[in-house]
């Protein structure tokens, strides 16, 4: 479980992120929605630690991660970053098994065990083929499923996850998702398409200029009245078989 | 769901570290061999018979003086320091460019990148041109140099951290300015010498030189830092690995990259420090040897350490016995020869990578 009390973050003069508060539960997906430059990278960084909030406390599974060193956080935080490293040499298999450091003292190599744990992450995401290639000669998508086998290999109880589906094309976009999904650990999400985060997400945080605009199981906050006014654009939600979906339309239109 | 043990060799590792292993043995033969024949070449040639016996004599006290008493100064007291030397300057270059490279994330980053050879380069005019550091004895040369070099490497490290955050970009750009500003120091204090015949071996130490070198405290030093680097840098491989993919990244595996790079500068500077006092500025190996080593074991800095630091020993010191057989009995400044090989190899280099399209 990790929680956020009051957390804020200032680029300058300009807040981007003013006294908020999230709890993401064990088991749950959430995801952190919200228009350009509301603040969502931001406030998963200072969640895992990449900006250190000026104000609040952050805490995961109750120990507050001011406390915990980086390589502590790195066992109990794994996070999928924007930042690519497409131009490194490293090929798949030791890309993965960087993972694999946090769990090593500085004069431990990666062992025997260490290498089945990657082969199996590697597995998982159903790159198995690809452990010999070079990671900057991958696809886009190819590259996302790597990064995901990387965060698994930390064997991490939480899983954040940065725009994860950026750049990809719609089956992939479902993939990565639908993987998140069914790994059943604690993830934070961030995410732009607000259809992926009615079919994957179990609970949202919607931001708006760096505040909490709504907080709560995905079918509340995923509300026209809520999105409107927010995102600036009309709204219309169907619920088809049990699946929510919404529909765009820019009211200058209607 | 059982656990499945992933037998045979998935993930390309195992073979991969046996092509390293094999890539270390051949490259310790390699450096032997080098060593041997290089202390035999010069002037005076040395069969490699005589130079082996010559050694496992000095070293061992094993065998009967089978040399002349010249033969054996040559050897001892003449080529083997220098040879020496040549190892640990080559060795230093390779392995301080490999930790640059990872540092700026840069793979056209040298040891010089920073500064710290120009820093140097002042320091050592200081001495040539107006006798600074006379007090230093034999060393004057040397400790100014080195001092010259601690004084860029501090600025360098003050400007760069002067933000909070020492980012690659930033480092970068804070050596760039660094390094021209003391390279005009340098060419100024050449210009108010006045002195043709100073500013002649100001400009042969900057085209680097390992004349100096003999058993002396110089050489120790040099040994201890450079055997120092190497080893920090080899345990340290994971998190150079880390930091050369990106900060986010090597955050998220706990590495703090602001942390580490600035313990990167210290060591990296106080190696590159050492070896351009001990040798002036030898440029390109720095810069060639690391791309080597990654073609040859990878990626993985564990690997490209060690791999990068023989090589760069064999390679400095052929390209000294080139500067002292080419036009013998003059001798060639070392800078020359290895920019000479360097260019067109990595001119190969960059048409390598657009083939791979990195």
């Amino acid at each position: 479980m990790i929680t956020a009390s009051e957390v804020s973050w200032r680029y300058g003069a300009t807040p981007v992120i003013d006294g908020v508060d999230v709890i993401a539960r064990p088991g749950r997906v959430l995801g952190l929605i919200g228009p350009n430059g509301s603040g969502k990278t931001t406030l998963l960084r200072l969640l895992y630690g990449a900006l250190r909030s000026p104000t609040g406390t952050v805490t995961v599974d109750g120990t507050a991660l001011k406390g915990l060193s980086p390589r502590e956080t790195a066992r109990r935080l794994a996070v999928v970053v924007q930042e690519s490293g497409g131009e490194t040499a490293l090929t798949v298999a030791e890309m993965v098994l960087l993972g694999r450091g946090p769990h090593l003292s500085t004069f431990q190599r990666a062992g025997a065990a260490d290498h089945d744990i990657a082969a199996r992450c590697l597995a998982r995401v159903g790159a198995t083929h690809l452990a010999a290639r070079a990671f900057g000669g991958l696809s886009g998508g190819e590259r996302q499923r790597v990064l995901i086998a990387r965060a698994l290999a930390q064997r991490a109880t939480h899983l954040l996850l940065d725009e994860p589906t950026n750049h990809l094309d719609i089956r992939y976009q479902h993939e990565i998702l639908h993987l998140v999904r069914d790994l059943g650990t604690c993830a934070i999400v961030v995410l732009h398409d607000l259809n992926l985060a009615a079919r994957y997400c179990d609970d949202l945080v919607l931001l708006g200029r760096g505040d909490v605009v709504a907080a709560g199981p995905a079918g509340e906050v995923l509300d026209p009245a809520i999105l409107e006014p927010v995102y600036g654009i009309g709204i219309r939600r169907l619920d088809l078989d049990g699946n929510l979906h919404l529909l765009f339309e820019l009211e200058a239109r209607t | 769901m059982g656990v499945r043990r992933v037998s045979a060799d998935v993930l390309g590792l195992t073979a991969r570290r046996r092509r390293t292993t094999l890539w270390v043995l051949g490259l310790v033969a390699g450096l032997i061999a080098t060593g041997v024949i290089a202390v035999g070449t010069g002037a005076i040639a040395i069969g490699p018979a005589t130079v082996a016996r010559i050694l496992a004599h000095q070293m061992f006290g094993l065998g009967d003086v089978t040399w002349t008493p010249p033969q054996e100064a040559i050897v001892w007291q003449v080529r083997l320091p220098r040879i020496l030397l040549g190892m640990l300057v080559g060795a230093g270059l390779a392995t301080c460019g490999v930790a640059l490279q990872a540092m700026v994330r840069n793979v056209l980053a040298d040891p010089y990148l920073l500064g710290i050879n120009s820093g140097a380069s002042s320091g050592a005019a200081a001495a040539i041109l107006f006798g600074v550091g006379a007090g230093f004895g034999q060393y004057a040369l040397s400790t100014s140099a080195f001092l010259g070099a601690l004084a860029a490497s501090l600025l360098v490290f003050l400007i760069a951290r002067s933000g909070g955050r020492v980012t690659s970009m930033r480092l970068l750009l804070s050596g760039v300015a660094v390094g021209y500003a003391l390279y005009a120091l340098t060419s100024f204090l050449i210009f108010a010498s006045g002195s043709a015949e100073g500013s002649r071996s100001v400009m042969f130490w900057l085209l680097g030189s390992l004349g100096l070198a003999r058993w002396d405290a110089l050489l120790a030093v040099a040994a201890i830092v450079i055997g120092g680097t190497i080893a920090y840098l080899t345990v340290n491989g994971r998190r150079l690995d880390a930091l050369a993919v990106g900060d986010e990244t090597a955050h998220t595996l706990g590495v703090s990259p602001d942390r580490f790079r600035m313990r990167l500068l210290v060591v990296v500077s106080l190696g590159v420090g050492v070896l351009v006092s001990a040798s002036g500025s030898i440029g390109f190996v720095g810069l060639v040897v690391p791309h080597l080593a990654r073609r040859v074991v990878g990626a993985t800095h564990a690997r490209v350490v060690p791999v990068a630091a023989l090589l760069g020993a064999i390679l400095l010191v052929w390209a000294d016995v080139v500067a002292r057989v080419l036009l013998a009995p003059q001798e060639i400044p070392i800078g020359i020869i290895t920019a000479l090989l360097g260019a067109p190899f990595l001119l190969i280099l960059i048409r390598r990578l657009h083939a791979t399209g990195v």
